[in-house]
């Protein structure tokens, strides 16, 4: 791997994993993902019709009521559909706690070039106790 | 705590707090005097508290807790609840009853039990319940999710960030009300207004507002910020208490952003959310609570008279005693309504019967959390509902 591959961010919550890369620059609810298939299932978003199981989903945003947010995250989880990891690029307290709490491997504060180098389903190794994200080449 | 030389739930709890508290760049935590819990009764409330519980939870603070639904009263007037909902709001309410909360079943307890004071530093989670202590009370709170507000009631602690420091307080955008904004329904759709005007998260300051709202306007008003946005603070120069004038709001900046609302803006909202006239098949009103004046105000329209259509009036049970006290809970109920306690219009499933129907309501929050059971409300200030309420049609 050559260096520039390699993202400097901070832990949400800790852990290491990786998947292919589901970005979505508008602001994810979970509650509008199916929990029995982890499809995104809200009219008109970005995501729409795509799973977010075994993924890891790199996320503008979060939105939606702190109860809806973090039901749908609980959801997906207990039914194994869930995103395997998260990259978060502007965290709110609500998705932050719905994070710790589901103990999903989660960075923030991720050096802007990650976000320009990126493609969607590349392969990402996220090491989430060592501050560290890794592109994998396809 | 992390030590968790104060028991295992405080441990966890702390743990999660130290992590939020990591992301927003909190150097401290600091106590708390109050703390309200967004209860829900859908499936991971129930796990969180269950947890909890299970690792010898109890709050430290006390909260209050938001309504779920009065199983007894539904049972007996509307229709038999499924089994799987019975269970999991019965082993909710036998959660938080050991977790050591105040089973208040009320989203307005800043207008009752649970009313904070200037500079109370305090974890509140529920809508429309942040906004009204930070901008009416001037108390701090961050917008706390479910979980983290429970997290707070079980440590006496918060991480100190966002809203609990003074720079974060202050105005970003500057608001010019040119809409004559006056009754409590106008609140409704100010507050729908706003954040399609400006959906950034800086806290306004609105200008151009000429009277004080009654504490049912700035509870609206909070509600409707929080559905079609998400506002955890707001001031009202020469209103609210941080904002005595323009330069307190603003703490001598100039204003970042400059947001104008027209009369064509508020009307604009009333055109999209508030739907055309027609038949109705029942009519609901309550999100939030309704408070002891609004009771009153429907029970002298309604006196002597019967609604055409299922009425739900829905409240906190401090309320509904005060209703019985005075006469307003008879006078309802002889016209055929109902008024009930500890129950939200959005906890699933006990309104089925209702699904696919049309409905008049005063709340647009209401409205807008319906449209995926697929029920069109109608959205009208509330003494026009309850008109409607008694003839079965919404006629203008």
């Amino acid at each position: 791997m050559s260096g520039s591959c390699s993202f400097a961010c901070s832990p949400i919550s800790g852990g290491r994993c990786s998947g292919p890369a589901l970005v979505s620059d508008e602001a994810v609810c979970f509650y509008l993902v199916e929990p029995e298939t982890g499809v995104v299932v809200e009219k008109g978003h970005a995501l729409e019709g795509r799973s977010m199981e075994g993924t890891i989903l790199v996320a503008h945003a979060g939105k939606g009521s702190s109860v809806v947010q973090m039901d749908g995250l609980f959801k997906i989880t207990k039914h194994g559909k869930g995103p395997v990891g998260v990259v978060l690029r502007n965290p709110d307290p609500v998705f932050v706690s719905a994070l710790l709490i589901m103990e999903i491997p989660s960075v923030y504060a991720v050096e802007e070039s990650f976000f320009e180098t990126l493609k969607d389903g590349q392969t990402i190794e996220l090491d989430a106790d060592a501050g560290v994200l890794r592109l994998l080449s396809r | 705590m992390l030590a968790g030389e104060h028991g295992r739930a405080v441990e966890y709890a702390m743990r999660i707090q130290a992590g939020v508290g990591r992301v927003f760049g909190a150097k401290r935590m600091v106590p708390i005097t109050r703390a309200h819990v967004a209860l829900s009764a859908q499936d991971a409330d129930l796990w969180f508290v269950e947890k909890l519980v299970g690792l010898g939870g109890k709050c430290k603070i006390p909260p209050t807790v938001n309504p779920s639904i009065n199983l007894a009263y539904l049972n007996k007037h509307l229709v038999e609840i499924p089994k799987t909902g019975m269970d999991i709001v019965s082993a909710t309410n036998a959660a938080y009853r050991k977790i050591g909360a105040v089973l208040s079943f009320s989203c307005t307890p800043y207008l009752q039990q649970n009313v904070p004071s200037f500079g109370e530093v305090i974890a509140f989670s529920e809508s429309s319940a942040t906004p009204y202590v930070n901008s009416v009370f001037g108390a701090r709170s961050n917008r706390e999710s479910s979980q983290s507000a429970l997290c707070a009631a079980i440590t006496g602690l918060v991480p100190e960030y966002g809203l609990l420091l003074d720079e974060n307080r202050l105005a970003e955008v500057l608001v010019d009300v040119k809409a004559d904004i006056r009754t409590d329904f106008d609140y409704q759709l100010l507050g729908w207004c706003y954040p399609l005007k400006h959906p950034g998260p800086e806290v306004p300051a609105f200008v151009g507002i000429e009277e004080r709202p009654t504490p049912e306007g700035f509870m609206n008003f909070g509600a409707e910020l929080n559905t079609s946005g998400s506002v955890a603070m707001y001031h009202f120069v020469g209103i609210t208490p941080e904002a005595p004038d323009l330069a307190a709001a603003f703490g001598g900046k100039a204003p970042r952003h400059r947001v104008t609302i027209t009369k064509d803006d508020i009307e604009d909202v009333r055109r999209r959310i508030c739907g055309a006239p027609g038949k109705i098949d029942f009519a609901m009103f309550g999100c939030p609570h309704l408070t002891i004046r609004q009771v009153g105000d429907i029970a002298r329209i309604a006196e002597g008279k019967r609604f055409a259509v299922d009425v739900w009036i829905l409240t906190s049970s401090l309320t509904r005693e005060l209703a019985d006290r005075m006469g307003y809970l008879d006078t309802i109920t002889r016209a055929g309504g109902h008024i009930i306690t500890d129950t939200c219009i959005d906890v699933p499933p006990c309104w089925y019967p209702y699904y696919g129907k049309s409905a008049v309501t005063d709340s647009p929050k209401c409205a807008y959390y319906n449209e995926i059971r697929k029920i069109a409300f109608k959205v009208r200030p509330l003494e026009k509902a309850i008109e409607a309420a008694l003839v079965g049609e919404v006629r203008e």
